[in-house]
């Protein structure tokens, strides 16, 4: 670490706002929310998360944060690989796209979503004619976290994909290797770090998510209540104790992934130096 | 094993990177694209490796026709500018990749990477990962990988571009070594006319897409077929001449036209004259097609000693002389010297570039 020197004394203060803003900001409020969980004692906080209501929210939560990661780590990849290796007419367009999930109010999203695949679009009626249930359902929120998580993982690969040198895989070409396996045992080792991150990073975002959520779920408790709309409803009802358990799982859930993408990603950085 | 280029024409939009290019690289011999960057050897040799397609032409590599072939089954071995080491694999890990893909028994893997490590002198580092290594040492471990699946022909693309100098003359010595052993048919890109020089059997000179001149070394240093060729291999001077019946004038001091420099009728016609360096000689006194000129500088370089000199007209010639003659002369910069041209080389100026 190096910095210019005869800085010292006001570097104390230039150091002590940046760190007194994240614990105004960030710490304290989570600090709070988890006295909250915990207010009534352990038992308390363990029985409010082992309630019907909550295990279920929390369950389908994951389930469709699992679903939504799994495709993201696919799809946002072979995005990234399109939008740096594969030129094509109207690139610069397409790659602005990517970002407009982040610009788009999730409510919004939501209704989007609703009017593309309800019941009563033509679409919604097709897949309800062939038996899927798109809106009201699960595979309603996995396709509205899928939109709104979009950027996470194409902006974490791009990066490093455009680091890399093409060279690697044209020498994996000439060396006999299929344009497959470049990709394969070439392009995608060190990919593989960014990739993960992304991914969990996405996971996190969508463990959150509400608005887009709230609009195309139906929000059946049981069935389709994730763990947001839950934590909403509760506090709704003036039930603060469930909505303050749910939130603290869901926050040091959140946490875990965030250090692990923190750790991913200075191994990531190592990987392309 | 030989490689023939066939009418091939490149164009990247507008850009003609390659112009009905053909040549042939020699079976067992070491043939160099020579040209300044942008003169589309590069490109040629992507063409060949069937990394790039070509608009129009064949490419033969060993007599057949490889044109359409996928790059992967080409059977070349491709030595890349940037090494393009497979960075999280180890050494041997990189040697062995082009035997692993071809699914070749584990053993023989083996033997073949211990046998490449040895050629290309780094046995000990099988375990390193490229970031571990340093840029001599990385290009052998591209060329042992380029190397270990036994390709039809050698490509090298600017293989020590990125290396300074003293590594590069070592590599360049040994990749001439390694040549003399193996006697691969190896078609080398360079824009170092040194280095294409010392490592070549035969020299392509290329420029804006098109072949200026193919050639031993010598052909080409003493035989420049072009203008570009002249100016482009080795320094030189370019004086304008007048012709004007069989008297030919430089700056306006008659010069005995040499052998070989075409006689023209008709007067007023010029024709661009190129004299290298060390064909000048250097007088104190005035004679039959001397030119005065003013010493500028002198630059003592050992053995050899660089002179600029300016003629009337303000153009600055450069000298190249030993010690002896120019201590013999006693020049200092400021004195008067006249020049006498020897063994120039003469085009029409409108073929001029």
């Amino acid at each position: 670490m190096r910095r210019p020197l005869g800085t010292r004394a006001p570097l104390l203060a230039v150091r002590g706002a940046a760190l007194a803003y994240l614990l105004a900001f960030v710490a304290l409020p989570v600090a709070a929310l988890a006295r909250e969980g915990f207010r009534g004692g352990a038992a308390k906080f363990v029985a409010a998360l082992a309630s019907d209501q909550a295990r279920a929210a929390l369950g389908l939560t994951l389930k469709v944060a699992l679903a939504m990661a799994a495709v993201n780590a696919v799809m946002g990849t072979w995005i990234a690989y399109v939008l740096v290796r594969r030129p094509f007419p109207g690139r610069a367009v397409v790659d602005a796209l990517v970002d407009l999930p982040f610009a788009i109010p999730t409510l919004v999203t939501g209704v989007m979503l609703v009017a593309l695949y309800g019941p009563q679009s033509t679409l919604g009626a097709l897949a309800g004619a062939s038996g899927l249930r798109l809106m009201y359902a699960p595979p309603g929120i996995v396709i509205a976290l899928l939109f709104v998580t979009l950027p996470f993982v194409v902006r974490a690969v791009q990066p490093v994909l455009l680091e890399l040198d093409v060279g690697q895989e044209e020498a994996a070409l000439t060396l006999g290797a299929s344009p497959w396996t470049a990709f394969r045992r070439v392009l995608l080792p060190p990919l593989v770090p960014a990739i993960t991150s992304g991914t969990l990073l996405s996971f996190a975002r969508a463990l959150g998510e509400f608005g887009a959520i709230v609009v195309v779920s139906g929000n059946i408790p049981g069935r389709t209540l994730t763990a947001a709309v839950l934590v909403y409803g509760e506090i709704e009802s003036g039930r603060p104790q469930v909505a303050a358990a749910v939130s603290t799982a869901l926050l040091s859930f959140a946490f875990a992934l965030i250090v692990t993408v923190d750790w991913l990603q200075r191994r990531a950085r190592h990987a392309v130096l | 094993m030989s490689i023939e280029v066939r009418h091939v024409t490149k164009r990247f939009g507008g850009f003609v990177a390659s112009d009905d290019v053909s040549f042939v690289a020699p079976e067992g011999q070491v043939t160099s694209l020579l040209g300044p960057s942008g003169s589309g050897k590069s490109t040629l040799l992507r063409v060949i490796a069937g990394l790039e397609p070509p608009d129009a032409g064949e490419v033969y590599i060993t007599g057949s026709d490889a044109t359409w072939v996928r790059a992967q089954d080409r059977g070349v071995g491709f030595v890349f500018q940037h090494y393009a080491l497979f960075r999280h694999m180890t050494v041997a890990e990189n040697v062995g990749f082009g035997l692993v893909v071809r699914k070749q028994k584990r053993s023989e893997v083996r033997a073949r990477v211990a046998e490449l490590l040895r050629l290309v002198q780094l046995d000990g580092l099988a375990d390193r990962y490229p970031a571990q290594l340093s840029g001599g040492q990385r290009q052998r471990v591209a060329l042992a990988r380029a190397l270990a699946p036994r390709p039809r022909v050698l490509l090298l693309d600017e293989p020590f571009g990125a290396l300074d100098a003293r590594v590069r003359e070592e590599l360049r010595a040994w990749l001439r070594k390694l040549h003399d052993e193996v006697h691969m048919t190896t078609l080398l890109v360079t824009h170092d006319q040194e280095e294409a020089m010392e490592l070549s059997d035969r020299v392509v000179v290329m420029n804006r897409g098109k072949i200026e001149q193919v050639g031993s070394p010598d052909d080409i240093y003493d035989q420049p077929a072009t203008p570009f060729v002249a100016e482009f291999i080795g320094s030189t001077n370019r004086l304008e001449v007048k012709l004007d019946g069989d008297r030919a004038s430089v700056e306006g001091h008659r010069v005995d036209l040499p052998p070989g420099v075409l006689q023209r009728d008709g007067s007023g016609e010029s024709v661009a004259w190129y004299v290298r360096p060390h064909e000048v000689e250097l007088r104190l006194v005035s004679g039959r097609g001397a030119i005065p000129s003013d010493v500028v500088r002198i630059m003592r370089l050992g053995w050899v000693v660089k002179l600029e000199l300016r003629l009337p007209s303000g153009r600055v010639v450069l000298v190249q002389q030993t010690r002896e003659q120019v201590d013999e002369l006693g020049l200092a910069p400021g004195d008067l010297v006249y020049l006498a041209l020897r063994g120039a080389k003469a085009f029409p100026a409108a073929y001029s570039i």
